[in-house]
């Protein structure tokens, strides 16, 4: 249960960053990645990944 | 496409008097609009050293815009990610992305080099209301280092309420706010989504949610003494005839001014209107909407959309002398050249002011349009063959008014050739009978008289409105049949 980044289609705006409320989300080598450990597809948070609800790409923040 | 910055040693110019130009008759009815004349001193204060809000002051001083806040939380239809935002920025063209650091070093390096310096500016790609730490961090690395460079940054207005007692305590003085539309049935054709409250939304829903956190931010701003500008993009079948409406209730709620920008728009760009074929306006829609708004909020009319990463006086652009891999090491600050410079435009303003009231035109003129080549200083000083855009001024009986610019350097196009920007020129100034420039060869005055335009390069130095009010009591004299008094 995790989310990931498609990072070919990433524009790395940091959006999902900033909105993710387990912190999973961090830019490494100038990609920004999920750590699936840390992603509970906002479970307990929010109604929907905030990630795929913020990112401006469609289909860029998708189930793993 | 850069013409230079006046250097130092440029502000030696001679003044008017040295010129010994004759200036005419005596009356007050020119000048230009949103001078010191009819503003309250307080605002006056605020915008005389600001590019984007000053009509008057776009001839002298510098704003340089930095990218530092890529995260939005709107979608709108005129931008595409992968691009720029058109908000605050030509579509097309990728900025750099900074850190706060990055950011700060850089508007150092700017400052010590360039002493029109007077504005910093945080716009687009993306929001810098909504990527809040970034436009914070970065606005206070600066104001620690350089305490005379005022402060600015433009929004969609979705966050700003959440920051207005930050932007306040920062002495953030000017914000922008990008407003499209106040019918959310209109708003709901321009933006497909918002994401606000943990939930993307979209339609009727999220156009209300925008228009209403707009309007508060707008009315909370102004309530605390911060001058906003309202930028509208005018996209032609969807918000035109709207506009007048936006016009009316920014102006209600305290805006300062309201600035119609046109809808660039292109396949290219890959955004939802360049790809549905959506059209931006001709230069003539836009002047018609800009018209029908007059009386309204002040309109702005010096916009030229620069780029997020733009520096320089508006309309030109020095950004790429300035990226990262360029930055000096060591950065000494020169805020004595920023000093002296501003006192040299104190009294230039001084002058040039003297010389519009002394400009006084032939009773019942009709209006009449003219194009003026120029690099700043509110003064016919550039070469015909320099000119990438055009200041258009608009004569009458009521007096001499800066109405806008247009661009003829084929931006959009592609185009370089010396023959197509000439065809360029000629399409955007097919209504103004005049160009004024400090120069030109025979060959474009030539095609210029072709096509009904008469280009006059006699009165260059001078003032604008001094020259304008020249020309035209030459030609009623003309039409009078008395001599012409001046070549
Ligand atoms: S789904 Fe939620 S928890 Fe997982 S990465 Fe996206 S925002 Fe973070
Ligand atoms: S929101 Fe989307 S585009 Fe932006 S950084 Fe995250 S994955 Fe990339």
């Amino acid at each position: 249960m995790a989310f990931k980044i498609v990072t070919s289609q990433c524009t790395l705006c940091g959006a999902c960053e900033f909105e993710c409320p387990n912190a999973a989300i961090t830019l490494r080598n100038d990609i920004y990645v999920i750590d699936p450990a840390l992603c509970s597809e906002c479970e307990g948070h929010f109604e929907n990944p905030q990630c795929a609800e913020i990112c401006p790409v469609p289909a860029t923040c998708i189930p793993a | 496409m850069s013409a230079p910055l006046v250097p130092l040693s440029g502000l030696k110019i001679a003044t008017r008097k040295e010129m010994k130009k004759e200036g005419g008759c005596a009356a007050s009815s020119c000048g230009s609009k949103a001078g010191p004349a009819d503003m309250d001193p307080a605002t006056w204060a605020k915008v005389k050293d600001h590019p984007c809000y000053s009509e008057e002051a776009h001839h002298y001083f510098a704003r340089m815009h930095v990218a530092v806040a890529p995260a939005c939380n709107i979608q709108c239809n005129y931008c595409n990610r992968k691009y720029d935002c058109a908000n605050e920025s030509r579509p097309g063209v990728v900025s750099e992305r900074l850190t706060p650091e990055q950011a700060a070093r850089k508007v150092l390096a700017v400052a010590a080099e360039v002493p029109q310096l007077s504005v910093l500016g945080i716009a687009g790609p993306g929001d810098a209301a909504y990527d809040w730490r970034r436009t914070r961090a970065t606005f206070d690395l600066v104001a620690a280092r350089l305490p005379d460079i005022r402060l600015c940054m433009s929004s969609n207005g979705l966050a700003l309420p959440d920051h207005i007692d930050e932007i306040v305590a920062m002495n953030i003085d000017h914000v922008t706010i990008t407003i499209n539309a106040i019918d959310p049935e209109i708003g709901e054709k321009i933006y497909p989504w918002i994401f606000f409250g943990g939930k993307r939304r979209t339609g009727i829903e999220a156009a209300t949610i925008l228009r209403d956190r707009q309007l508060q931010s707008l009315e909370m701003l102004h309530q605390k003494g911060v001058l906003v500008k309202v930028n509208s993009v005018l996209i032609p079948g969807i918000n035109d005839e709207h506009l007048i409406e936006v016009n009316k209730a920014v102006k209600e709620r305290g805006a300062f001014l309201h600035n119609i920008m046109p809808l660039i728009s292109d396949p290219a760009h890959g955004t939802h209107f360049g790809l549905t074929g959506q059209r931006g306006p001709t230069a003539a829609e836009l002047k018609k909407v800009q018209d029908a708004c007059a009386g309204g909020a002040n309109l702005m009319r010096h916009c030229r959309q620069c780029r997020a990463d733009a520096v320089g006086l508006l309309g030109e652009d020095r950004g790429q002398e300035f990226t990262l891999d360029k930055l000096p090491e060591v950065i000494e600050d020169a805020p004595e050249a920023r000093e002296a410079y501003r006192a040299w435009v104190a009294e230039e303003r001084r002058d040039r002011a003297a010389a519009a009231a002394e400009a006084v035109l032939p009773a019942a003129e009709k209006p009449t349009l003219f194009a003026v080549c120029t690099r700043g200083s509110g003064r016919i000083n550039l070469h015909f063959g320099y000119a990438t855009e055009f200041q258009i001024y608009e004569a009458d009986a009521d007096g001499i008014r800066f109405v806008g610019h247009r661009r003829a350097d084929n931006y959009c196009l592609g185009g370089h050739g010396d023959s197509e920007r000439m065809d360029e020129i000629l399409r955007v100034l097919a209504d103004v009978p005049y160009v004024l420039c400090a120069k030109i060869g025979e060959g474009p005055r030539n095609r210029l008289a072709a096509a009904g335009i008469e280009a006059i390069d006699s009165l260059g130095q001078d003032y604008i409105e001094a020259a304008i009010a020249a020309v035209l009591s030459t030609r009623s004299a003309r039409k009078g049949g008395g001599a012409a008094r001046r070549a």
